[in-house]
């Protein structure tokens, strides 16, 4: 009734093709930037239900939102163009330690030459957006190898680059600036003057990053690269055959992927952890950025986002419900309920929907759309 | 597919109920104090113990004395499993409870530690922690609501080399001899490096810093390298499976035992026992106190253990690490109640909390009373000084016991000073901190 | 002759270590070949089988049972296990997933992770087990030869005879028994395995439970190694590298696989470590496998896949 496209008609090419052809789901997206853009920080600063204290920004929102930009970058490399990557962890460990390095100045000795090549520390948003480049430089050199490999044995490939750089953060003390205990403190987020240090102001900062970054990426997707990159994923010697270069196309994934999971790692280094180790980007965040998009719907941003969410939340929701209700269980017990409930939860969805969160909420479209008047 | 929409639509009422109750709902006369522990995981079992010794003395103040002076505890345990990030969601969720929020916080964890040092200090709440974290927060200047209680990794270090230069008969005889250290790969297992050192330079030792990767269940290269190397000590800084491990290939490659001193956090039982009849010799520092019974632990048999309030097998009463939790939540009340000296019988804030710990000041007679006789020297703290005291005593495992087998050693604070100045200095200046004069704080 | 006798017991001791690995990854094939399912759940199923096996033995011992029959009880009781997870596993989870693809399996066997590494730690508690089935003490051989001799652990000696003795024993039962047959048949196509009355969910709970069986195995072995506690599940990444080597499909390509990646990693830690600062073997294994895989994309002894990329 309320979800019902009847009588918009699209009258250009333009309007065919926009990003959201029907008007509820404009509004709805309208609806949904507000509360986030100023809902949100509204509720935040003046302590409003459930915002009665930081937790629910803090420990949930921010976390997500950068899980969720994570999630996007391993999607177009997982879900748009079939490569499976076990190393995302990595790449985001590439992402912060390189922010680090630029926002604090780099300096090279190589006495052999006789000079020493000397970068001043950059501004914290160039610092961001260069980790971010050189997360896409590494994912470049780590893409070669899914010219020749595929599928699983990719995916093992990838755990390659996980373990080698989780090697070059803890052991190469340059990277660390030679800090004693190896981990490392982020600078003051200062942008243009404009210091972020209130969780509202680093929330408010993560979805500027989200929302640009979301924007671009789903215009990507829709382009000709993007296309390319599906085309390899469906079948990639038809693709070839049709003049798509698996070289470029494979590389271009790679690149655009590690190049967000980048940015998404500086910002969880910077914003959310504030001092880090390279614990921080393990192995098993890779895993969790693979399940996000796995059970969120490969192939899909709106997925990465519900798959972003649900990975992160139900862990701490089943952690926190028998506390909450005073149901008497040692957290020892509790642990591990979650645990087990959480993977029966992940192999049910497996099972009942495959193609995860996204599929489920199409299909919840094509219902609300005859709503209440099925055929 | 209705029927997994209808099941994704409990979950989600199960999850708004849920937020529905994070709203606090306290009791008014009430401390909130937070557990982050970690029973599962690669970690658990040196977690477990000591998160057990920690409830039970809260329960057992809660019990025996009715709380602090009237003020009950309020108690919520938090799982972190070791790993940083869920460290920092279990503060950020236990911060804010209870009537005034966490009196103070212990993670138990040095990279949770690292992680919450500058959080902690803007919302005001302080974070002990007891023989870990950063070396450098000894320096109350510039940490304010940091408290390294009883030992930093560095005064470990050092009490270590003390020891084995009483060994060997004398600190001229460390000349040319080769000490390894075996850490584990983290910034827990690196904290000692510096001050190691720094020692070694002074002493003339050669220090050969082996690293071995979390969690440590793979050592033999590094063992086949000790045995070539063959270094007249190996100083242990692991945790969890590494420990046993690190026995265990020892034990493989015929190295002495006796020959290895590990640092508290390596010398519990479950560090030894599976390695069984192999850990005989076996050598660690202690954080002062070691196993066994002490008149505290009567207490908590007789208030806790005896009304089934207990949270382990009474069996596993008087561990290593049991006892490090009931000392570590004992300093923490103490601290309360000397705040509440000053601020009233109330519920304080962490801000009213961090003023008790920072003029903490147990003497004997204090001890005694407490029923910690025997298990810890009188502690004090200070503004330039959070960690209170740095003693400690070295024990060996015959294959079924700890048994002590030093005097107390007192770390070198004039060695250990310059590089707490220093270090605390570069972080004031890398996060424009103005120290605090400690001159003028009483 | 120092660098000699070094550099022999380090090839010894990684070759030796890397069977160990073998015992784990030998559990992967079996399942990957049968199903095509990357189970990464196989670390967790060690754990499992040794705390139920560690757990038993126990709770007999403390009762006054003798402990050879112990032994055979915890034993009998931990395939029990094994038995009715690989049932659960094939029923609820591998079963209804049949024909998705590769990365659907591969994460439903991370859940089953989740599951069994709860469950496991629920009922047979998380504290650390010593389990003492096998002396863990070494030789020295060539003492005369070299000094200081060189040094073998009797431990990893009978692991390698154990690894050897399940290999044989798999092979047998792969070529010569009718389950066995019927398994290779399904491996090769499970609908025309279908379509010949093969009964397919029963295999395929064979096969987990020989996978179960094979954890079992690698369970005392670690057990005795480690002792029984939650950082057994870390040999699964351990076995990764191993396995993909050898080849995802290939018995004796698990070993193979061992054996190169444990003497490799020895000694690249050992000679090269120093000099770049130390933990390579941390990564080492997995850069090996990349190149392998560069190489050869099915590893070693894995089936040539005929395809073009």
């Amino acid at each position: 009734m309320l979800y019902r496209e009847a009588g918009q008609f699209k009258t250009t090419y333009v309007e065919d093709m926009a990003i959201f052809p029907i008007r509820q789901d404009r509004i709805a997206l309208a609806v949904l930037l507000g509360i986030a853009f100023i809902g949100v920080p509204m509720f935040a600063t003046f302590h409003i239900w459930p915002f009665g204290s930081d937790y629910l920004l803090w420990a949930i929102l921010l976390p997500f939102l950068i899980l969720a930009l994570a999630a996007i970058g391993t999607n177009i490399l997982v879900g748009y163009c079939g490569q499976i990557s076990l190393g995302s962890g990595a790449f985001m460990a590439i992402g912060a330690y390189s922010a680090y390095k630029l926002a604090t100045g780099v300096h090279i000795p190589l006495g052999f030459l006789g000079f020493a090549i000397s970068i001043p520390p950059l501004p914290v948003l160039a610092s961001i957006l260069l980790g971010g480049l050189m997360a896409a430089g590494a994912g470049i050199l780590f893409g070669i190898p899914s010219l020749r490999i595929k599928g699983l044995y990719l995916a093992v490939a990838t755990l390659a680059a996980q373990f080698f750089f989780d090697w070059v953060f803890l052991r190469i003390p340059w990277f660390t600036n030679y800090a004693p205990s190896g981990s490392v403190n982020a600078p003051a987020l200062d942008f243009f003057g404009l210091v972020v240090r209130t969780p509202v102001e680093r929330y408010l900062l993560c979805l500027l990053f989200v929302v640009v970054l979301t924007v671009l990426t789903k215009n990507l997707v829709r382009s000709n690269l993007g296309r390319q990159w599906m085309a390899i994923r469906d079948m990639d010697i038809a693709a070839e055959l049709i003049g798509i270069r698996p070289l470029y196309a494979k590389l271009t994934a790679f690149a655009v992927s590690s190049f967000i999971v980048g940015v998404a790692g500086a910002l969880w280094a910077f914003v959310y952890l504030g001092s880090w180790e390279p614990l921080a980007f393990s192995i098993d965040r890779s895993l969790e950025l693979l399940f996000m998009v796995i059970i969120g719907g490969l192939g899909s941003i709106m997925g990465s986002f519900v798959g972003a969410a649900f990975i992160l939340i139900v862990p701490i929701m089943l952690n926190l419900v028998p506390t909450e209700l005073g149901v008497p269980l040692s957290t020892q017990t509790i642990t591990h309920l979650e645990f087990i409930i959480f993977g029966s939860l992940i192999c049910y969805l497996l099972i009942k929907e495959p193609r995860g969160f996204a599929r489920l909420i199409s299909i919840g479209k094509e219902k609300l759309r005859l709503w209440p008047f099925p055929y | 597919m209705a029927n997994i929409a209808r099941s994704l639509a409990t979950l989600a009422t199960a999850m708004l109920s849920g937020a529905a109750f994070i709203a606090p709902a306290s009791a008014q006369n009430e401390q909130f104090v937070p557990i982050l522990s970690y029973r599962t995981g690669p970690y658990a079992v040196n977690g477990a113990p000591y998160a057990n010794g920690v409830a039970d003395y809260y329960n057992l103040i809660n019990e025996r004395d009715g709380g602090i002076t009237g003020v009950k505890l309020l108690v919520e345990e938090c799982e972190t499993a070791y790993a940083t990030d869920k460290g920092v969601e279990c503060y950020e969720r236990l911060k804010g409870k209870g009537p005034t929020g966490a009196a103070f916080i212990n993670p138990l964890s040095t990279g949770i530690t690292f992680a919450l040092t500058e959080k902690t200090e803007t919302d005001k709440i302080p974070i002990i922690t007891m023989g870990y974290g950063r070396a450098d927060s000894k320096n109350g200047a510039v940490f304010p609501y940091n408290f390294p209680f009883l030992g930093t990794y560095w005064s470990a270090a050092d009490i270590a080399i003390q020891h084995v230069a009483k060994e060997l008969g004398g600190f001229d005889k460390l000349k040319g001899r080769k000490i390894s250290l075996l850490y584990h790969d983290s910034p827990y297992g690196k904290e000692p490096i510096p001050m190691l050192q720094v020692l070694a330079k002074k002493y003339g030792f050669e220090f050969t810093p082996i690293p071995v990767t979390h969690p440590g269940v793979e050592q033999k290269s590094q063992w086949l390298a000790i045995r070539q190397n063959r270094p007249d000590y190996v100083l242990v800084w692991g945790w969890g499976v590494m420990n046993s491990t690190a026995v265990k290939e020892a034990a493989a490659v015929a190295y002495p035992r006796d020959k290895m001193i590990g640092v508290w956090w390596s010398g519990a039982e479950p560090d030894v026992t599976p390695a069984g009849d192999q850990a005989a010799g076996y050598k660690s520092l202690m954080l002062q106190h070691g196993a066994g019974q002490f008149p505290v632990h009567a207490d908590v048999a007789k208030y806790v253990y005896a009304k089934g309030k207990g949270s382990t097998e009474p069996g596993k009463v008087g561990e290593i690490l049991y006892n490090r939790g009931i000392v570590n939540a004992m300093l923490g009340v103490e601290a309360i109640r000397k705040a509440q000296e000053k601020f009233g019988q109330k519920p304080l804030t962490g801000e009213q909390v961090r003023w008790g710990l920072e003029n903490l000041n147990l003497n004997d007679a204090r001890i005694k009373e407490l029923g910690f006789e025997g298990m810890l020297k009188p502690i004090r703290i200070s503004c330039s000084d959070h960690e209170g005291t740095r003693d400690g005593r070295v024990q060996q495992w015959d294959g079924k016991s700890w048994k002590v087998i030093s005097d107390w050693y007192t770390a070198d604070e004039p060695l250990i000073d310059p590089l707490v100045a220093e270090v605390s200095a570069k972080y004031a200046a890398d996060k424009k901190i103005k120290p605090r004069d400690c001159a003028k704080e009483s | 002759m120092i660098a000699t006798g070094q550099f022999l017991e380090i090839l010894i001791g990684g070759l030796m270590s890397g069977v160990l690995y073998s015992l784990v990854a030998l559990g992967f094939v079996l399942i990957f070949k049968a199903s095509g399912v990357f189970n990464y759940a196989q670390g967790a199923m060690v754990l499992l089988a040794g705390l139920a096996l560690v757990r038993t033995l126990d709770l007999l011992v403390v009762n006054g049972f003798p402990l050879w029959a112990a032994i055979v009880l915890g034993l009998g009781f931990a395939a029990a296990i094994m038995a009715a997870t690989a049932w659960l596993i094939e029923r609820f989870v591998i079963g209804p997933l049949v024909n998705q693809d590769g990365l659907t399996l591969f994460m439903s066997t991370i859940g089953v992770t989740f599951i069994i590494e709860g469950a496991a730690e629920m009922i047979f508690g998380s504290d650390v087990y010593p389990l003492r089935l096998f002396p863990t003490d070494a030789w020295f051989v060539f003492e005369e030869l070299f000094p200081g001799g060189i040094l073998i652990n009797k431990l990893d000696v009978l692991g390698a005879l154990i690894a050897g003795i399940l290999v044989a024993g798999l092979a047998i039962f792969f070529q010569r028994t009718r389950t066995g047959r019927a398994l290779r048949a399904v491996a090769d196509d499970h609908l025309a395995a279908h379509s010949v009355g093969i009964p397919i969910n029963w295999i395929w709970f064979v096969v987990w439970l020989v996978a179960g069986l094979v954890a079992l195995v690698a369970a005392t072995v670690w057990g005795t190694k480690l002792g029984v506690q939650f950082s057994i599940t870390f040999l699964a990444l351990k076995a990764l590298p191993v396995l993909i080597i050898g080849g995802l499909t290939s018995i004796p390509g698990a070993i193979a696989g061992g054996l190169i990646v444990g003497a490799g990693e020895k000694i690249a830690e050992v000679y090269l470590g120093p000099s770049i600062g130390g933990g390579i073997e941390y990564w080492f294994a997995y850069v090996l496998a990349l190149a392998v895989l560069l190489v050869r994309p099915q590893g070693l002894f894995g089936e040539r896949i005929i395809e073009r990329i």
